[in-house]
């Protein structure tokens, strides 16, 4: 049953009321914004602060000096590993979205049991990301369940091996971070109205037309989604480098951590990490003007 | 699965766990309204404070270690000990040269392996909160006498000097070998925890040959089948005994065409890869047919955990030997428990428990008796890599002594791009 209005309320509390209406997105984005603050800004100024300082080796005692040596240096000396960082890391999302796609579209449109299949996607995430990696370092192993069989059946030669090369590093980083590729693909596809998909039909378009002029597009949101959260994270990650590559597959995520923990190069490792991070924007920036003229709110 | 199949390495976990900046800072600048500031002044406010000239920040009161401190000191009834993983005699999941320590003493120990690397465990447990001021949290830390931080450690003032009263066992029975070391004279901070041998492993179903030269490791005929340690120290030790160099009286000459030597073994491909404590699962893979190991790893491969393929050899060029060191760290809460523990592991009858399952070189000579008489391995207790006989004495090497940090960091530039 409707309420009447009731003007018989005193004006002033009213005035509050609208008061605590225009103060409560400030207040319900306070949370998000001082965990923004204190986790990321405050870190990030300490990243950039550091790499203009001076250290000294022993007490590790720093200076601000704005010495920005250590840019130049960084990148003369492993512009290789950045060009490897995101030569693997490339490959590996590009391989994901391709594999991911049909498997999101799959379990969007034609799964009878959604939530099933996407608890199998995410399964692996209960076991620790290092231990699933050790275990393909098992799998793969020069004489293991796979090679060794194979080189017994006379099917490869006695020398190969998987392990301790840039594919097998490639291949790690796509198997670790598929599940972030295919989940928002499936967000995008799973919002998509199937009557779009019956109009499409019924003014004439062909499967494969609708696919690629209704599906397709409105699928870029996650898309573009399923590239950055894993483009980045692969770039930056230094895991699958370290369990699976070989004498020279080291990306520059373990050189980061080289100059950190073993040499406490702080300065260094900070003004890597900072190139790294300037080199992703750059490229998400470029990415995001190619893929369409629209801003980023409209893709997340 | 065996547990050596889900040993994952912990360096790794820790990398993956360790906060990039050091947490304090991160919370010390938290409370600065971050508009509030200009961007240089924000920069400026980051600077990160380093030691003090006194050496260090940890608040020790005076005195600390002396004889009057430590007649302060009471019993707490409880230990904290970090060793390296794998390292104690493991029964069921349980310790029993702990077990009984602790029914004969009421000192309850909480055993943890937190360590995999002198330098990440230093940098990421021991330095920072060191520095604070803090206490660590442990009453023993177990530290390699090849790695800088030990002796860093020694330097800056943050290990508590030992109660020579409570050595009864230590000045009885440890060996000569550990007895007043180079690296700590008259065992002022330190008592070793085992000794070992940085020497060959192999793997006899694919090298047929006798390993008796480090020269096999320059081989082509094992071209991506054999593996090197991604360690600065270990890798120019190795390239200098290639050489025909003993490290310990190297010169930065020998280094540069140690140097060299590696490069042109990376550059060759005979190299697999740079590892660090997983080397050992390469190995029982069968991913590497000889590599650069730790001499106990391949002993306990081969006669406890189904490897008997795998081999140990000691080069005729000799083998690098190192001992990791029992000190406690300063401002450790239980240090009077410390102390009871690390004399009680030098009864030969302990000892000989430990050993039996650790294999590597054994601080204490009595204890080959027992492993032989009472706990029946003629194994470990007739190995000369366990209790070292004057040949592999004559074989053993010292590291290099860095004189400063500049020599040290010299080393660094030259060994770790090798592997980096």
């Amino acid at each position: 049953m409707e309420q009447p209005v009731r003007s018989d309320l005193p004006v002033a509390e009213r005035k509050g009321a609208r008061l605590g209406r225009r103060l409560a997105p400030y207040l319900l984005g306070a949370p998000a914004s001082l965990w923004l603050a204190l986790f990321f800004v405050v870190p990030m100024f300490t990243m950039l602060s550091l790499s203009l300082q001076t250290c000294d080796p022993v007490t590790l005692a720093c200076r601000l000096t704005w010495h920005v040596g250590e840019f130049p240096q960084a990148v003369g000396e492993f512009h290789a590993y950045f060009l490897r960082s995101i030569q693997y890391g490339g490959a590996a999302t590009v391989i994901d979205l391709v594999v991911a796609f049909p498997l999101a579209y799959w379990i969007a449109f034609r799964a009878r049991r959604k939530s099933f299949f996407l608890l199998m996607l995410l399964l692996p995430f209960f076991v620790s990301f290092v231990i699933r990696t050790l275990t393909w370092q098992f799998i793969l192993s020069d004489q293991g369940l796979i090679l060794g069989t194979l080189k017994n059946l006379h099917l490869l030669p006695q020398d190969f091996h998987v392990l301790a090369t840039g594919w097998a590093v490639t291949a790690g980083i796509a198997y670790n971070f598929l599940p972030f590729t295919a989940l928002p693909l499936y967000v995008a596809l799973e919002r998509i109205d199937p009557r779009v998909l019956e109009a499409a039909a019924d003014l004439y378009a062909s499967r494969s037309m609708a696919f690629l002029r209704v599906t397709l597009p409105l699928a870029i949101p996650g898309i573009f989604a399923a590239f950055l959260l894993t483009f980045v994270p692969a770039v930056g990650d230094f895991v699958n480098a370290t369990i699976l590559g070989g004498t020279s597959n080291l990306m520059v995520g373990n050189i980061i951590q080289n100059k950190f923990l073993l040499f406490t190069d702080y300065p260094a490792a900070s003004a890597l990490s900072a190139i790294l991070m300037a080199v992703l924007l750059v490229g998400i920036a470029l990415y995001s003007r190619v893929l369409g003229s629209r801003t980023i709110e409209e893709y997340v | 699965m065996s547990h050596q199949d889900h040993q994952l390495d912990p360096a790794l976990a820790r990398g993956l766990t360790m906060p990039r900046m050091s947490r304090r800072e991160l919370f010390r600048y938290a409370g600065v309204g971050v508009g509030a500031l200009g961007l240089s002044a924000l920069l400026e406010a980051c600077g990160t404070k380093g030691v003090t000239s006194s050496g260090s920040s940890a608040q020790a009161s005076a005195g600390v270690g002396s004889q009057e401190w430590w007649a302060k000191q009471t019993l707490h009834h409880q230990l904290n000990f970090a060793n390296w993983p794998y390292y104690i005699d493991t029964a069921h999941g349980k310790h029993p040269s702990i077990e009984q320590f602790q029914q004969k003493t009421g000192i309850q120990v909480n055993y943890t392996e937190p360590i995999d690397d002198n330098v990440t465990f230093y940098q990421s447990k021991l330095r920072p909160v060191l520095q604070a001021g803090q206490p660590t949290g442990y009453d023993i830390v177990v530290l390699t006498n090849n790695d800088w931080p030990l002796s860093q450690m020694m330097e800056l003032g943050w290990l508590i000097p030992l109660n020579h009263e409570m050595m009864k066992n230590f000045d009885q029975y440890a060996s000569h070998l550990v007895k007043d070391p180079t690296w700590d004279p008259g065992n002022k901070y330190t008592m070793a925890w085992q000794s070992g041998y940085t020497c060959l492993g192999y793997n006899t179903k694919y090298v047929k040959e006798p390993v008796t030269s480090v020269q096999i490791l320059w081989d082509e005929k094992y071209a991506g089948k054999i593996g090197m340690f991604a360690n600065a120290g270990e890798l120019g030790s190795i390239g200098l005994l290639a050489l025909g160099i003993d490290p310990a009286t190297s010169t930065p000459d020998d280094w540069k065409k140690a140097a060299d030597k590696l490069q042109q073994q990376k550059d060759a491909g005979i190299v697999r890869s740079y590892y660090d404590q997983d080397y050992i699962k390469a190995l029982k893979n069968e991913d590497i047919w000889i590599s650069q190991v730790w001499s106990g790893d391949v002993f306990q491969a081969a006669t406890y955990q189904g490897y008997p393929q795998l081999k140990i050899a000691i080069p005729d060029e000799g083998a690098m030997f190192w001992t990791d060191n029992m000190c406690i760290p300063l401002l450790a809460e239980n240090p009077l428990d410390a102390m009871t523990y690390m004399d009680y592991v030098y009864d030969p009858q302990v000892q000989a428990l430990i050993e039996d399952y650790n294999a590597y070189v054994c601080p204490v000579p009595a204890a080959k008796e027992i492993i032989a008489k009472q706990l029946k391995d003629p194994t470990v207790a007739n190995s000369p890599t366990v209790f070292p006989d004057a040949h592999m004495q004559s074989l053993s090497r010292n590291y290099y002594q860095f004189k400063n940090n500049e020599e040290l960091t010299e080393w660094n530039n030259l060994f770790v791009p090798i592997f980096q």
